[in-house]
């Protein structure tokens, strides 16, 4: 299992998919290739989840392969790690990201660490899922970006998909990986789209940005939920005469900086989007990278667009306040070609 | 399990029953429950409440337990727990707020010690055995009762807490509301323990398990935990069964994971009738003074929906409100920010408007 990942197979047909359809296919790819593969989590079986990305699993591959636990994240994690050290792998799912928190003991104390203090003779090839994000008028804390908790754990990956496509390819990238991979999913995307999605064992590598869109005046950087928002901004400067690239990085850990140099290398300006609070995210990670490595490049200062720094608000009227929108990123995309 | 009276609201324990006052106050708290459990669902498909778990069918393990306190006492419910929020004294009008997702519905009254229902599973556990030792620091005889679902008390902070409890003797109250599911989990799925009372053996304290529909039995074994906290005996659980006919939430759809057979049988077994029968029966009340009763409640509750109509809307720069006693320089900027941006699309609004 410490095998290193097979290249990706080139797949001939498709099936239109929303994003969360196709993480289901993903694992359910993931189950028929390999039986020591197993899902585990808060009503992940008979349910599927509560956003049905299990569907049908349990069904399919049985109680033994997808399974309820009990109620209770760090034993979730922890099991997970147990099971990954003992020759499975465990993909567990976290019902929010939100929800993660009782389970940081054992993410900051353990799986992040497994390999570098058992000098590889352990590794933890383990997969934990977590929709986050909002957008959708959640309760408290069900809308939480926690992202930079996890990049900021060395020794996890941290993977955030933006469309169906990516999230299958991303998904069995991260199930075929030796180490423990995060994979965040935005919840706003889930339904919001559909496309064809290349169907069997289809594979995005990690670590590789997508260019969204192409331009030469400003680089958006962007990932999950954002990209979408980024986008429309994008359309509208576009529409403007102004050239966005949007940069969706796909994986935070290991981050793709060579795409995002490149680009700004080019355009010489840089607005970071993202829905976390804005004080010590992953943007300031992004910020601080550009500004190391490409600062003879910039035409203007980096401007971060971002949730701010109060607990996502559970007010409905005054959700989308916090959640950047396309009006907010425009206004910074004017702003670094103003300055 | 102990019983005060039958599902069909016969005497079992003559020698435990409250007196009359009491088991009409109690059964006055499981209506105006009750009641707001069925508007609640009405006005989520109205449009005028937002998506909240509904209890109805709880009501004896929400309102016996928390009827057993004082104001002055604390009281740390989970979202499902609006029931016993009522009872302690919360004001219908801000329980509605909450669940519109109203800020005004995270403004507990002062005279409360009630906390805005919990989110995350088990964290309040934990935090009632910190208030509960407070209090008895501070020399008071008030208690902290915190309440779990069964799903709940398989996370780790709910064994910290008892463990804690009992080890430093707090005045905590701890009630699991052992409903039958963790949304689509039967708890035969969450634990191979068929009797969750006795997890307190584990930790040296008192475990005690009543039928959760019969609410003369829950305030009677509430109120003697209650009383051995006050006088220092420490800490309780109790363990109170009962059962989610409802959906985990009134968006849910159980018809994925439970069938009709599950259910069988729990109908019979509803708290609010139990006891209006056997206040019937014992000619403590009259059909005719029930609907007195019914009628009171319906018009406290219209009248509160209206005080929750009045609330004003959150404006956008409240979402930076309360994060620090003195706003950080980050957040008075971005307050600014918030401040500029709504004023420009304001603008913009009125422009569309002036131009249509
Ligand atoms: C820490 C945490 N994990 C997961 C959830 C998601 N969740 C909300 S309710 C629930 C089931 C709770 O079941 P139980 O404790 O039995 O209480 P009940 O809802 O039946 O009253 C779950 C898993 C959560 N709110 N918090």
């Amino acid at each position: 299992m410490s095998a290193p990942t097979t290249p990706a197979p080139h797949p001939t047909t498709h099936r239109t998919m929303t994003m969360v359809a196709a993480i289901n296919d993903a694992l359910d790819v993931a189950l028929g290739a390999d039986n020591t593969v197993h899902i585990f989590g808060e009503d992940v079986g008979v349910m599927g989840g509560v956003f049905r990305a299990t569907d049908g699993l349990q069904a399919k591959y049985g109680e033994a392969r997808v399974f309820d636990t009990p109620l209770a994240e760090a034993g979730i994690v922890g099991m997970g790690i147990g099971m990954g050290l003992a020759g499975l792998k465990p993909i567990a799912e976290i019902q929010f990201a939100g929800f993660l928190y009782p389970a940081l003991d054992q993410i900051l104390s353990h799986l992040g660490r497994f390999r570098h203090r058992t000098r590889s003779r352990y590794h933890l090839p383990m997969v934990i899922r977590a929709p986050y994000g909002g957008g959708v008028h959640t309760p408290e804390q069900h809308a939480d970006s926690p992202e930079a908790i996890l990049a900021h754990t060395p020794g996890v990956k941290v993977v955030i998909p933006s469309t169906p496509t990516d999230a299958k390819g991303l998904l069995l990238s991260a199930i075929n990986d030796p180490d423990p991979v995060f994979f965040f999913e935005p919840i706003k995307l889930y339904r919001s789209t559909k496309e064809d999605v290349p169907v069997g064992d289809y594979r995005i590598p990690i670590g590789k940005a997508r260019l969204v869109t192409q331009g030469d005046d400003v680089t958006v950087i962007c990932y999950g939920g954002m990209v979408e928002v980024a986008q429309k901004a994008a359309a509208a400067a576009q529409a403007a005469g102004i050239g966005v690239e949007v940069i969706d990085l796909r994986t935070l850990v290991p981050m793709d900086t060579d795409t995002v140099l490149a680009s700004v290398a080019k355009t010489g300006r840089a607005v970071i989007v993202t829905e976390a609070p804005r004080t010590a995210g992953f943007h300031s990670e992004i910020a601080a990278v550009i500004a190391e490595e490409a600062i003879e490049h910039l035409r203007a200062p980096i401007v971060r667009v971002t949730g701010y720094d109060a607990p996502y608000p559970p007010f409905t009227a005054v959700e989308d306040v916090y959640r950047p929108n396309p009006v907010r990123v425009a206004k910074a995309i004017r702003q670094v070609m103003n300055y | 399990m102990l019983q005060v009276i039958a599902p069909d609201g016969a005497v079992i324990r003559p020698d435990l029953l409250p007196d009359p006052a009491t088991r009409l106050h109690l059964y006055r708290q499981m209506r105006r429950a009750r009641h707001f459990d069925e508007r609640g669902w009405v006005l989520y498909r109205q449009g005028r409440l937002g998506v909240f778990p509904p209890f109805g069918g709880m009501e004896a393990s929400q309102v016996g337990t928390a009827a057993a306190l004082t104001k002055d006492d604390w009281l740390f419910p989970t979202y499902r727990d609006t029931g016993a929020a009522l009872t302690l004294g919360l004001p219908i009008a801000r329980t509605l707020a909450y669940w519109r997702t109203s800020p005004h519905g995270w403004h507990m009254p002062a005279d409360l010690k009630v906390l805005p229902f919990y989110i995350p599973i088990a964290t309040q556990y934990p935090q009632a055995v910190g208030a509960a030792l407070a209090e008895q620091r501070r020399g008071t005889r008030n208690v902290a009762m915190a309440f779990i679902g069964d799903g709940g008390s398989s996370e780790g902070d709910f064994h910290e807490a008892l463990n804690f409890a009992g080890a430093l003797n707090a005045p905590c109250v701890f009630i699991l509301q052992n409903n039958g599911w963790a949304i689509s989990v039967p708890t035969r799925h969450q634990t191979r323990a068929t009797d969750l009372s006795r997890r307190a053996d584990g930790y040296g304290i008192p475990g005690v398990r009543v039928d959760g529909n019969d609410a003369l039995a829950t305030y009677h074994v509430t109120r003697e935990a209650v009383e051995r906290a006050r006088s220092g005996g420490g800490p309780t659980l109790i363990e109170t069964v009962t059962y989610r006919i409802k959906p985990h939430t009134v968006a849910d759809d159980p018809t994925r994971y439970r069938t009709d057979a599950d259910n069988a049988g729990w109908d019979a077994k509803d708290p609010v009738t139990r006891l209006r029968v056997h206040l019937l029966a014992e000619g403590l009340m009259t059909e005719a003074s029930e609907a007195d009763l019914l009628a009171d409640i319906a018009a406290e509750f219209e009248a509160a929906l209206a005080e929750a109509d009045s609330y004003p809307e959150p404006t956008p720069a409240e979402i930076l409100d309360h994060v620090f006693a003195e706003p950080t320089p980050q957040l008075k900027k971005q307050r600014e920010e918030i401040l500029a941006e709504h004023v420009a699309q304001t603008q913009a609004a009125q422009g569309h408007k002036e131009q249509a």
